[in-house]
């Protein structure tokens, strides 16, 4: 296959913004087709085509899939990005607010997967890349749903990586740390304040820094990395 | 379609996923001993049939098919 002749379709989740935005635009400048799925369009970046998709709804999920197939025949890239956070402390935390994060980040990404692996099953070839977060292995207060659902990536990555490394596909996981996104300013000045000073960086970093090792993992040059977990966070979680 | 049709689109997709040759395409060959084929190779084998022969296979119907017999079986009664 002459990967530099056929442009690779890369599908991103959560490309309306933040990280995913960022990936979006990534694989675009480096001449990828992108198909971003969320459930608005928000702000995927312009070039990217936009399929609607509700992680939560497993045949939401396999109708974008299958629109992405129909359109472009088949799926190289998938940056299984999309997230969110119910932070709460562990006391007043509810089950509901435990198993919609679980759903959304952890299920609604092997949904992803699953749909994206049984075209690249097919084709011999593909990459996954899966956004999990410096909060898996720190632990932060009060996101006990958060950090299981990021943390539960990681093994989940890991079998799959074992279960179709025969047929040449990779998965791997980007742990992003302290990112300049929404999700991140919810946080409010003062936390994060406090959480920059533990950065070995000093600094935030920018969704773009994410995107790039994003790109790299799902390059030519990427090809005997699997079930690798790649921490883009200044230093944030070092040791673990 | 005759058996005999059945067989061969059978086969052509066998040939295609399992990438063996027709000759070994056989009722008796083991999947896993003759054909080399792992249990990621079943699925997709099984995937393919389903698109070929407009099937649906549950997940717990693969299970126990070790040979070319048993899935030519397993297809064909839904047909």
């Amino acid at each position: 296959m002459a990967e530099s002749d056929t442009q690779r379709i890369v599908v991103v989740t959560g490309a309306s913004r933040g990280i995913g935005a960022a990936c979006a635009s990534a694989f675009l400048a480096n001449g990828d087709v992108v198909v971003g799925l969320s459930r608005s369009r928000g702000t995927t970046p312009t070039g990217a085509e936009f399929v609607t998709c509700d992680l939560t709804d497993p045949a939401s999920v396999e109708d974008a899939f299958d629109e992405v197939t129909n359109r472009h025949g088949r799926i190289d890239v998938l940056v299984a990005n999309a997230g969110i956070t119910r932070d709460q402390l562990a006391i007043r935390m509810s089950d509901e607010d435990f198993s919609t994060v679980i759903d959304t980040n952890l299920l609604g990404t092997f949904r992803c997967a699953r749909s994206a692996l049984k075209r690249m099953i097919r084709q011999r070839s593909g990459s996954i890349i899966m956004v999990s977060s410096v909060g898996a292995f720190m632990g932060l207060p009060g996101q006990a749903n958060y950090a299981a659902s990021k943390a539960g990536l990681v093994g989940m990555a890991r079998a799959l990586a074992r279960e179709v490394g025969s047929r040449s596909i990779t998965v791997n996981v980007v742990a992003p740390g302290l990112i300049a996104t929404e999700m991140t300013e919810v946080l409010g000045p003062e936390r994060l304040e406090a959480m920059t000073t533990q950065v070995p960086l000093g600094r935030i970093g920018q969704a773009e820094e994410v995107a790039s090792a994003a790109v790299f993992l799902a390059s030519a040059g990427a090809r005997y990395i699997t079930g690798a977990v790649l921490s883009i966070d200044g230093g944030l979680g070092m040791g673990h | 379609m005759s058996d005999d049709a059945t067989f061969e689109k059978f086969r052509a997709c066998a040939v295609e996923v399992l990438q063996v040759s027709p000759d070994a395409v056989v009722l008796e060959a083991s999947f896993s001993k003759d054909l080399d084929a792992d249990s990621l190779d079943l699925v997709e084998l099984v995937m393919a049939l389903e698109e070929a022969f407009d099937v649906t296979v549950e997940e717990n119907e693969i299970e126990g098919v070790e040979t070319v017999g048993q899935a030519y079986d397993l297809i064909s009664a839904k047909l």
